[in-house]
């Protein structure tokens, strides 16, 4: 007898949450890793004012992919390392029910980290990123990375080449949510018409879904012995 | 291991049966549309009274990506069919229409090039349409890195059937972007332009009559032919893999 969806979907989560509580990985390396990039990029764009207000969206997103790139990672390899998948796996339970737990703790991960970062943008850059509809679109944009981090990482940590390949496969595949977002995060932050703006977050939420519903039914071949 | 020898043997003897009499014949027709083709839009199309000569590697720009559609389009049907069955052969086709499709694609950002450089004055720009296209091209760029690196052969062809089917969405984003991001400069022929466009030109009979030809033969002969040979390849070549084994471990 299989153990309901959800039940499996919430010990999933709970598992990584406890586990991520107890050891403090996957947030503070992401955490530190964001903290890090927003300044190197303060420094290598020389941002001025004017050049604030331009790239700041890009440079907000840029970091947001590559800091989940690392927690993504990270998430899978603990699974793969102590043997943990592989039980999982043996568990009677729907496998789509492990994909939607690990894909929602990585999502709250990221999301956390994403959340984080924008009182620390709006200090250290001086421009008002503490929006509810900014808000939205990094939690619209977040889960869609989640979504195919978290199969793609699935992929990755079991090749030869382990971390390094899942940035190769994962950032064409993640552009479509780049584009949108920063395109959507921009409109707000310059206080464009929200008609300007909505039609990009409607896109990106769109290919959220379409990845979501993709991944949803794709995972079951790429943990199958 | 004497069985084992055997049935090695007689794989690769498979592998290295002649040309199918179909395969020749799309090979040949294949040749000669593309011959035609060319004929089409050099000779018997008209020029372009504003663009020039350079209108003309239209016939080739617009025909390479609908060749790249279908291998692409190919490599999920692949992917799906390989998932089901566990075929190898769907998942060579996959393969072949990867490789295929990004040759097909390539010739299609080089040729927008070479016309956008008269026309628009630039080699590049970072337009929405040649951005998601530039996208699709390294997507399909990372399967073939990440086909590289996985080693167990189940694992890989799975994986990458997977992966075949989630790459399709920018194959997919590149054909409707410019109904989503209005705001490019790529002429849009078949339908109305968009308002900024640049560089457009009427499908009037004189570039119908050379532009349906090249569209149908790139959808259809050249990308099924090309990709029949590669399969083809790919086949022989895992068998001589598998003979290296064997020679090595004797």
């Amino acid at each position: 007898m299989k153990t309901p969806f959800f039940n499996c979907v919430t010990a999933v989560i709970s598992k990584d949450l406890r586990a991520e509580i107890r050891a403090r990985e996957l947030v503070s390396v992401m955490a530190l890793f964001a903290l890090l990039s927003l300044l190197v990029f303060s420094f290598a764009l020389e941002l001025d004012k004017g050049a604030r207000e331009e790239a700041v969206s890009g440079v907000l997103w840029v970091t947001l992919v590559f800091a989940s790139l690392l927690g993504f990672n990270r998430s899978m390899s603990q699974e793969r390392d102590q043997g943990n998948l592989d039980a999982l796996l043996l568990a009677p339970v729907a496998r789509t029910a492990i994909f939607v737990g690990k894909l929602l703790g990585n999502f709250i991960f990221t999301l956390i980290v994403g959340l984080a970062m924008l009182p620390l943008m709006t200090m250290l850059y001086g421009l008002n990123l503490l929006d509810g509809w900014i808000i939205l679109t990094e939690a619209i944009g977040i889960f869609g990375l989640a979504t195919i981090g978290t199969l793609l990482a699935t992929m990755t940590v079991q090749t030869r080449a382990r971390e390094a390949l899942l940035p190769i496969a994962l950032l064409p595949i993640a552009l479509p949510f780049l584009l949108t977002a920063v395109r959507a995060t921009k409109g707000i932050l310059g206080g464009a018409p929200a008609s300007e703006w909505q039609g990009a977050l409607g896109m990106l939420a769109a290919i959220s879904v379409i990845y979501l519903v993709l991944c949803l039914l794709l995972y079951e071949y790429i943990v199958e012995e | 291991m004497g069985g084992k020898t055997k049935s090695t043997t007689l794989d690769l003897r498979m592998e290295t049966s002649p040309q199918p009499r179909l395969l020749r014949i799309l090979t040949v027709f294949t040749i000669l549309g593309f011959a035609g083709t060319l004929v089409l839009g050099f000779a018997v199309a008209g020029t372009d009274i504003q663009q020039g000569e350079i209108q003309r590697i239209f016939y080739i720009h617009m025909p390479s990506f609908f060749g790249a559609f279908t291998a692409f389009g190919l490599t999920v049907v692949g992917g799906i069919i390989y998932l089901a069955r566990k075929s190898e052969t769907w998942d060579r086709i996959a393969l072949a229409g990867v490789e295929v499709g990004l040759a097909f694609s390539l010739i299609n950002l080089l040729t927008g090039s070479i016309w956008a450089r008269p026309i628009w004055n630039t080699w590049w720009t970072w337009d929405p349409r040649l951005t998601s296209a530039a996208i699709m091209c390294l997507t399909y760029a990372a399967y073939l890195m990440l086909r590289a690196g996985i080693d167990d052969p189940g694992k890989r062809r799975a994986f990458m059937s997977v992966y075949g089917i989630l790459a399709f969405v920018t194959v997919l984003i590149t054909l409707f972007i410019i109904r989503i991001v209005p705001e490019t400069i790529h002429p849009v022929i078949v339908g109305a332009s968009p308002q900024n466009a640049q560089g457009g030109f009427e499908a009037t009979s004189g570039v119908v009559i050379a532009l349906l030809p090249s569209l149908l033969l790139w959808l259809t002969l050249m990308p099924i032919t090309i990709m029949w040979h590669r399969v083809r390849l790919e086949a022989r070549i895992e068998a001589l893999n598998l003979l290296k084994l064997q020679a090595l471990s004797e």
